[in-house]
């Protein structure tokens, strides 16, 4: 080292670069390790784009016919139809449901752990959050199955709930009887997104300065108080975050979901029928098509309106903390 | 649940007391208040902090008189900071700290459990040695600690933030954005002037500054030196500071602290702050004022 300086002292400052200063090979790893990430996902999505346009563009179906409620993919059938708004209307209901379920608990979790919870109680929790997370999804699926499918046709075809007024007629629909259903699909993914939501609600209550609790408790307010009127409004955005977060999540499983929701491709009407979604749809159908014919190019564009969805909320995240950085 | 203007004119005439021990308390404060010229405030007799088995506050007992400023110097770790937040009960936030001894708030211990620490913060308030604003407008700041009292009468409030402001010397300087400028869009001197403000609107009669212009420049500092002195007409204040040309300018009575052997934080001496700083009767009180250590 000390040989190296006084080499270049002596040559001066106009010294040719040394070969290892001249490729500099680390720059060039990285920089190639990050440009085909970019690249493989540019083709991705290229890809997809193409395979779910070939729907309209290659079989000519009107956009009118995919907006539809009719599922009659068989080209053998006399009316094939290609109507994907029952499985886009699927997702959406199914996830908005498990959302209304596990975000309630999941800040609840998360204020608890934050600013209740006694040290050794998070330590605890926070290890079996990370556990929860590691769970493979066909385990979810199949505890959905043995578990609480029967017991939600077991409990809600009971006489007494049947005879309630409006509990027994959404109970009543038909199909229920087995218990496989928008409700179980929604309680499984309710589980599945919890930690997700939690740990980054989390993350949000803890960013926020210690300070401002002091502050709000010197002035003679009480825990919840400082909870409700400081701490919430601003873990607010981190708070949307993880919803978000936990949507994209939600969206995007397949397995579980469609161990435990019927797959019937119906328009949604009662949480307590069976129902499908674009993810459950793809993964039963895949196995059955050929590659270029209709009703395949019918599960691209279900991809690509998946595809859609999560950029649209990783668009949705972006704008949130970009405000967040703003304020 | 009252009205909160029912709180407030309450609150105005008549102070509930803490805990219901009104007999015991009462001649309590009526012993004491016979000693000075002013009435005793905040009393302490042999308190002790600690956290866990470290011992940070050893056997303090002074005494603090109604409107007046008291300062509490002494080099960083003799327990200053520490002894002040025992007044309002911010040590209870640590869970390892426990605090020993007797604490009096108007002749009532403030320690006892059974003591409303909501209460008890309402009426002594404290300024931090970061300015800590709420991220909401300058009107909420200050309206936040009435709001959640239950003052929601929309007139009462404007006027309270206004007296708040105007008292705290930062009415003029924010009137025209009260609403639409966050209370983190302030100077610093501003911010801490705000949450001056922001405990005057909770009506205290005690406030308690810890370090309250360390993080502000001489200009800011010497704003918030004068509100002090204003203060003082209606409030007891109790300061932590580092700075002595600031403890020998703004206050009454000068209590110094140091470091014993073991480390735990101890009184020195307590003494009216011209004569500490020119006749201290202890030798570390000297050392320490002249500069030769701390």
């Amino acid at each position: 080292m000390a040989q190296l300086t006084s080499a270049n002292r002596m040559a001066g400052l106009r010294a040719a670069p040394s070969f290892a200063e001249r490729i500099d090979l680390p720059q060039r790893v990285v920089f190639l390790a990050a440009a085909s990430m970019i690249g493989i996902v540019i083709l991705l999505l290229g890809f997809i784009t193409w395979q779910g346009l070939q729907l309209f563009l290659k079989d000519g179906v009107p956009v009118t016919q995919v907006l539809s409620t009719t599922w009659q993919p068989d080209s053998t059938s006399p009316d094939v139809t290609f109507g994907l708004l029952p499985f886009i209307a699927g997702t959406v209901f199914v996830t908005a449901v498990a959302l209304l379920i596990s975000t309630p608990l999941s800040v609840g979790l998360a204020l608890f752990l934050s600013e209740v919870a006694p040290r050794w109680a998070r330590a605890i929790v926070q290890p079996a959050l990370e556990i929860f997370v590691g769970i493979p999804s066909v385990v979810w699926g199949w505890l959905g199955i043995t578990i609480l499918v029967p017991f939600l046709s077991d409990t809600f075809h009971h006489d007494f709930v049947l005879s309630l007024p409006v509990v027994g007629e959404v109970f009543r629909a038909p199909g229920f009887l087995t218990g496989f259903s928008w409700l179980a699909g929604s309680l499984v993914l309710s589980i599945m997104v919890l930690p997700t939501i939690t740990s980054v609600s989390f993350d949000a209550f803890r960013a926020i300065p210690q300070e401002l609790r002091t502050g709000s408790l010197a002035l003679g307010t009480t825990r919840w108080q400082t909870i409700r009127h400081i701490l919430i409004p601003a873990a607010l955005p981190g708070v949307l975050t993880a919803v978000v977060l936990g949507m994209t999540r939600a969206a995007g499983e397949a397995l579980a979901v469609q161990m435990v929701i019927g797959n019937s491709p119906m328009m949604p009407q009662a949480i307590s029928q069976p129902v499908t979604t674009l993810t459950s749809q793809i993964t039963l159908d895949m196995g059955n098509t050929v590659f270029g014919e209709p009703w395949q190019d019918a599960l691209w564009t279900m991809s690509l309106v998946l595809l859609i969805i999560s950029i649209t909320s990783v668009v949705l995240v972006r704008v949130i903390n970009k405000r967040r950085m703003a304020s | 649940m009252n009205t909160g203007d029912e709180m407030l004119a309450a609150s105005a005439t008549y102070q509930e007391p803490l805990i219901r021990r009104v007999e015991v308390s009462a001649s309590l404060a009526a012993d004491t208040a016979t000693a000075a010229e002013h009435e005793i405030k905040i009393a302490t007799s042999h308190v002790s902090i600690s956290y866990g088995e470290k011992v940070a506050v050893r056997d303090v007992s002074l005494e603090i008189q109604d409107r007046s400023i008291m300062a509490l110097i002494g080099p960083s770790g003799s327990g200053k900071s520490t002894f002040l937040r025992c007044f309002n009960r911010m040590n209870d936030l640590i869970p390892s700290a426990s605090v020993q001894g007797e604490v009096t708030l108007d002749g009532e211990n403030v320690t006892d459990p059974d003591v409303s620490v909501v209460e008890l913060r309402r009426r002594v308030g404290m300024v931090f040695q970061r300015p800590n604003p709420f991220p909401m407008s300058i009107y909420e700041n200050v309206a936040y600690g009435p709001r959640r009292r239950g003052l929601n009468d929309r007139r009462k409030l404007e006027e309270l933030v206004e007296t708040s402001l105007r008292r705290a010397a930062l009415w003029d300087e924010v009137k025209d954005d009260l609403r639409r400028k966050s209370g983190l869009a302030l100077s610093g001197g501003q911010q801490q002037r705000l949450c001056i403000a922001r405990v005057l609107a909770t009506e205290p009669e005690v406030i308690l500054m810890d370090e309250p212009a360390s993080a502000l420049d001489p200009v800011s500092t010497l704003r918030i030196e004068e509100l002090m002195r204003e203060l003082r007409e209606a409030y007891t204040i109790v300061i932590v500071t580092h700075n002595m040309q600031q403890a020998a300018r703004v206050s009454d009575v000068t209590a110094f602290f140091t470091m014993a052997e073991d480390r735990a934080g101890y009184l020195v001496e307590v003494g009216p702050t011209g004569q500490i700083f020119t006749r201290p009767n202890e030798r570390l009180t000297e050392d320490y004022i002249s500069g030769r250590f701390g």
